[in-house]
Order: structure tokens, then C-alpha cells, then sequence
């Protein structure tokens, strides 16, 4: 190692862009500082540490070999996190990504969140019809064999249950985590059939405004979709970052609606019916529908909105000690893509614009992040995006003003992240 | 689709070639089995608001009251009250209070989401396992609990969906922001 060079670069003068220690991106890219919530101390580097490396022990053994389906290093445990299940209803329920543990804008498929209203049924595909009927020329069947012989393509799209991040409607929560508040939110690369192939195929009626489209779970689970939609960008995806969806995600196909509450994209999709009206289903009426202050209550409520917190450091994290750390997190928008993140470490007196670190793909996870300095004194750290057709994440008091509190669908306000003196990280409310 | 090879070297010099090739795929590939709606009458569980997918059979409330009691009442009660909010069908005002309690008959708009609903999905240890008639029998139940129709009103395809909910004006269609 050089020391002297490196020296003179550990060495450079902080440019604040904003309040509470926020620095200049530049700082990031100069210093190369890497891995979720790292603390680089100027004057620690700056030190001989004094350090006697030696070669490790799994340096000397050889290790395993090739394996089948290969795993986690045992040394990473990330799970996804499950709420309490009901005996009464059963393999109902959610399980929530760590988003606090994932870096760049993928998924992995076993962190993929999960939303099942009857849970995950063991489907054969060599069993499994999809069926498209209703408003067609000719009602048809497909196999699964013969779909994968479609043309098809490949997305990158992030997927957000609407009931992502209500928690924070309530209050609360000081042991929050991004996890646990905000976990209901995953990307992958969807590969699949465009709905539009398949409805062409069967020759939509003139008269035809919808598609219902219902899952082979045992709830059946419906949702209905505007058929401008359907010929748009849904498509009937088949693999999921490049394997087979897994059973979670709707193995052998699901629907899959851009951009759209997660839950229209119905998994182990089984009928496609095109109609002229909504059908009408449990989980259009009942469920996800947004009740307003003045009781009426806002029903296909599509697109999520546009969306962004920070990961590191986020609740249930602690920052150890003074120096600067890599702030970052993920954005995104089912308007579009990503245009601008910005952060404040003041609870939103002042704000920066962080660098966005990965690719700003319409629809999609966005990584972002943005140097800052902690000086051990107290900050609320927050994120605000900005997609591409102009719309600005709210705050949590412009989304109650507007919305109230009944409803707890479809809620995108800003994250607010304390630090205490001593460097706990908390769920507050700024 | 017929494309003269001559055009296809053109084109792939011109670097349009796997555009050529996808667009000759997605017209070549028709794999769909012809099907009649017939034949997916066992299929098709959609009952829309229209009567559209209602199937043949008709029930009453107090036909529903012995199944309702022995398939339903240990997650919906006796009477609808439910053992948790989340199963609770009957009560609430949408009007009146702070947090509104939503049921089948303070929330839902549409009766034909409630035969819908119990055919596909009901009862949750057992989805599908009721026949159409008893379906019919059981929505009937769950509506005079809620005070919709009378104990002896037979509900079938045409007169279900025909059923005015108290809160079908409650709802505001967002479809067209997309």
C-alpha cells in the first residue's frame, strides 16, 4: 500500500450540502466506501492498526463441491419475517423481505415477500389449465407446456402489496424496522407471455372493457383488471430471475400487472374472463378498497405510488461511533421510473440529493445513497423521491390530512429513522 | 408469415433482424385448445353483479341456518358477530362511527360478491365443498342476518344479484388513473 497517497485522500475537506452532516455525493465516490451502514472514521484510517494478518484456516482445507441447488453462505441468515398465523384461516397471511439486510435492486427469489389469502398450493403444472373465456371469439385452454413455447420477455419490476407501510398510519411502532414496516415490497425479473398474445389469440370482443382474472389457490382469489391494461404491459409470467416463479409467487404462472397493487397480480393464475363490467370479487370490494374521511371509499385504486426509504441505517440499527456513513436505500414508482432522491438528516428542515447507485428502470427498485456525517448528536434521517412524471412522495401528515386513518391501503409517506446521542436507530415520527 | 429471404438479410444487415424474427414467432404460435362455455360450467366459479355466472338452484335463510351453524359459526358466530374483526359480517355504520365497522352489510356493494365469495372461497377449511344450493342457502343466511332479505325469500340467479346493499353508493371507481 501506498500510505502516503492514500493519506493525502483520507484527508479531504467535507463539503456539506445539507443540514446535520449530510456531505457531497463526491464524498461517497471518493472515499469508495461500500456495505450497508459502514462507519469510516477519518482519523481510524488514517492509523497504522497495528494488524498481524495471517492466511485463514479455509485457506488450508478444500472445501465442498458443486451442489445441486445451491444456498446461503452459512454464515448469512437472512429470513423473511412472518406475522402470527390464524389456525382459523388457514395458510392465510404475509411474510415481509429484510430489506434492511439487501443491497443493490434484486430480490433474491427465497426473500421474495409473500401475500397468500389461502395459502400456496402444490400445483403440477402438467395439471394446471389457464383458460381464457368470456368476451372472446373462442374461448381457450392452454397447457403449461405449451405456453413455454410462447415468444416471450423479460422486466424488471419491483411488486408492493397496497397494505405495504399502513403500519405507520397508526402510530406507534417505536421497534420498527424496514423489515417489519416496509418489507412488503420485492423486485425481480419477471419472464412471460404478454397477456395481449394470449387475449389476441382468443379475439377480444369489441364490447369487452374488463379482464377477471382468478388463481388456482383455494380461495380462488379474484381481482378484475381494465382490459387497456391487460393489452398494455401485463404479462403472464412464467420465471422469476430466471427460474421457474417459484410456489409463493404463483408457480406454475401468474398475472403480473407493472406497477400495480401486488395484489392484482393474481398468482397461479388458472382463468383469464373477459367481461364488460368489474366482476365484482371479495378482494375488490371487501379488501383492498380505500375508505376516504367522508366514508365513501376509493375502489381499483392501480397504481402504487411513488415511494422511497432508507435502508441503512434503519430501525433496530446502531451507528457505533462518530465518522461518515453511506445513507442508502431504494426508491420507487408505479408512475414510472425514479427521477431524484433526496435526504434530510434534520427531519426534512434541509435536504440533499443522494446519488442514485443502480439503474432507474421504469418500475423497478432503485438503490440510492448520499454520504453523511454523525457527529453523535441527535438526527431524523428521511428520504423523499421523486418519478418520472413529476409526482413527490408525501409527507405522513399531507397523507392523513388527505386520506385519513380509516384506510390503511396505498400509503407512501416518508420514513423518519431517529438517532438517539447513543446511536440506537428508532421509528419516529418527525 | 411468408418473408422472402432476401428481406430478411436486408434487414439483418440493417440490424432489424431478431425484430423479424420475434414478430414471425408471436404470429406463428397458436397454441390454445379450442374450449366451449359449456364445457367450463364446472369451471367458471365467476358470479358477476349483471347475474352473469350465476348458476341453476335457489336456497333461503332458513335453509342456510343449519349449515351456517355448523360450517361458519366457528369463525363467523352464531349470528354473524364473529370471533375476531376480521370475521365479523354483521353490524357496523359507515356513517356514524369514528372507525367505521365494515361487514356485509355496512360495507359491501354488491350481494352477487356475496354468493361469490362463498362459493369460491367459503368455508375457509374447506373452500368449494358447498353445492350451489347450499352456496344459495348460506349467502341467504348471511344476508337476513344482516337484515336484507326476509327468512323465507328465495334467492337464485335472478333475484340475488338483484339485492340492493346499503353501501353500493359507498364506492368511488379509481380505474381510469392509471
Amino acid at each position: 500500500m501506498k500510505q502516503g497517497k492514500l493519506e493525502k485522500k483520507r484527508q479531504p475537506r467535507l463539503e456539506k450540502v445539507a443540514g446535520n452532516g449530510l456531505l457531497s455525493r463526491r464524498h461517497l465516490l471518493g472515499l469508495g466506501l461500500g456495505g450497508a451502514g459502514l462507519a469510516m472514521s477519518q482519523a481510524v484510517m488514517g492509523q497504522d492498526a497495528g494488524l498481524k494478518l495471517e492466511i485463514p484456516g479455509w485457506s488450508k482445507t478444500p472445501g465442498p463441491g458443486p451442489s445441486a441447488y445451491g444456498s446461503a453462505s452459512s454464515h448469512v441468515g437472512l429470513e423473511r419475517q412472518s406475522g402470527f398465523g390464524n389456525p382459523l384461516y388457514p395458510g392465510g397471511g404475509a411474510s415481509r423481505s429484510p430489506l434492511q439486510h439487501l443491497q443493490g435492486t434484486i430480490t433474491p427469489n427465497s426473500l421474495h415477500f409473500e401475500r397468500h389469502h389461502a395459502g400456496v398450493p402444490d400445483i403440477d403444472p402438467a395439471g394446471h389449465k389457464l383458460v381464457i373465456n368470456g368476451l372472446v371469439r373462442q374461448p381457450l385452454v392452454f397447457d403449461y407446456e405449451d405456453l413455454l413455447k410462447y415468444t416471450m420477455v423479460s422486466r424488471i419490476y419491483f411488486l408492493e402489496c397496497s397494505g405495504n407501510s399502513g403500519a405507520l398510519l397508526y402510530g406507534g411502532n417505536p421497534d420498527g424496522t424496514a423489515q417489519s414496516l416496509h418489507g412488503l415490497v420485492s423486485c425481480a425479473e419477471w419472464t412471460g407471455i404478454p397477456i395481449s398474445t394470449l387475449l389476441e389469440e382468443a379475439g377480444v370482443l369489441p364490447e369487452a372493457r374488463w379482464i377477471a382474472a382468478v388463481g388456482a389457490d383455494a380461495a380462488s382469489m379474484g381481482r378484475s383488471v381494465p382490459l387497456n391494461k391487460a393489452m398494455d404491459d401485463s404479462m403472464l409470467a412464467l420465471f422469476q430471475n430466471g427460474e421457474p416463479v417459484r410456489p409463493e409467487q404463483g408457480y406454475p404462472m401468474r398475472l403480473f400487472n407493472p406497477g400495480w397493487e401486488g395484489n392484482t397480480s393474481v398468482k397461479w393464475l388458472t382463468q383469464i374472463k373477459v367481461t364488460r363490467e368489474p366482476a365484482q370479487f371479495r378482494d375488490e370490494t371487501s379488501k383492498y378498497t380505500d375508505t376516504m374521511p367522508d366514508r365513501k371509499s376509493l375502489q381499483f385504486t392501480f397504481p402504487m405510488d411513488v415511494k422511497s426509504l432508507i435502508t441503512s441505517p434503519s430501525g433496530q440499527m446502531s451507528v457505533t461511533r462518530n465518522g461518515v456513513y453511506r445513507v442508502n436505500g431504494i426508491a420507487w414508482s408505479g408512475s414510472g421510473s425514479i427521477r431524484r432522491v433526496e435526504v434530510s438528516a434534520d427531519g426534512g428542515s434541509t435536504w440533499a440529493d443522494a446519488l442514485i447507485d443502480s439503474q432507474q428502470l421504469d418500475k423497478a427498485l432503485t438503490r440510492f445513497s448520499i454520504p453523511w456525517q454523525w457527529d453523535g448528536s441527535p438526527a431524523v434521517l428521511q428520504s423523499r423521491a421523486t418519478d418520472s412524471a413529476g409526482n413527490v412522495q408525501p409527507t405522513r401528515e399531507a397523507v392523513i390530512a388527505a386520506k385519513g386513518t380509516i384506510n390503511r391501503y396505498h400509503n407512501p409517506c416518508i420514513q423518519s429513522w431517529g438517532v438517539s446521542p447513543s446511536g440506537e436507530v428508532t421509528n419516529v415520527y418527525a | 408469415m411468408y418473408t422472402p429471404r432476401k428481406l430478411i438479410s436486408a434487414l439483418a444487415l440493417a440490424g432489424f433482424c431478431s425484430a423479424v424474427f420475434v414478430s414471425s414467432a408471436q404470429e406463428s404460435v397458436r397454441l390454445g385448445t379450442p374450449v366451449s362455455e359449456a364445457d367450463l360450467a364446472g369451471f367458471d366459479l365467476i358470479a358477476e353483479p349483471s347475474g352473469v355466472g350465476f348458476p341453476s338452484g335457489s336456497g333461503t335463510a332458513a335453509q342456510g341456518k343449519t349449515i351456517f351453524e355448523s360450517r361458519c359459526a366457528a369463525c363467523h358466530g352464531l349470528n354473524g358477530e364473529g370471533n375476531s374483526a376480521a370475521t365479523v359480517i354483521v353490524g357496523g355504520d359507515m356513517q356514524s362511527e369514528d372507525t367505521p365497522l365494515r361487514t356485509v352489510g355496512s360495507y359491501w356493494p354488491y350481494a352477487s360478491t356475496v354468493f361469490d365469495f362463498i362459493r369460491r372461497a367459503m368455508p375457509a377449511d374447506a373452500p368449494k365443498s358447498l353445492s350451489d344450493e347450499e352456496a344459495y342457502q348460506v349467502a341467504a343466511y348471511v344476508l337476513y342476518l344482516n337484515g336484507l332479505v326476509g327468512e323465507n325469500e328465495v334467492l337464485n340467479a335472478e333475484t340475488l344479484p338483484q339485492i340492493r346493499m346499503p353501501n353500493a353508493d359507498g364506492f368511488i371507481d379509481q380505474s381510469d388513473i392509471q
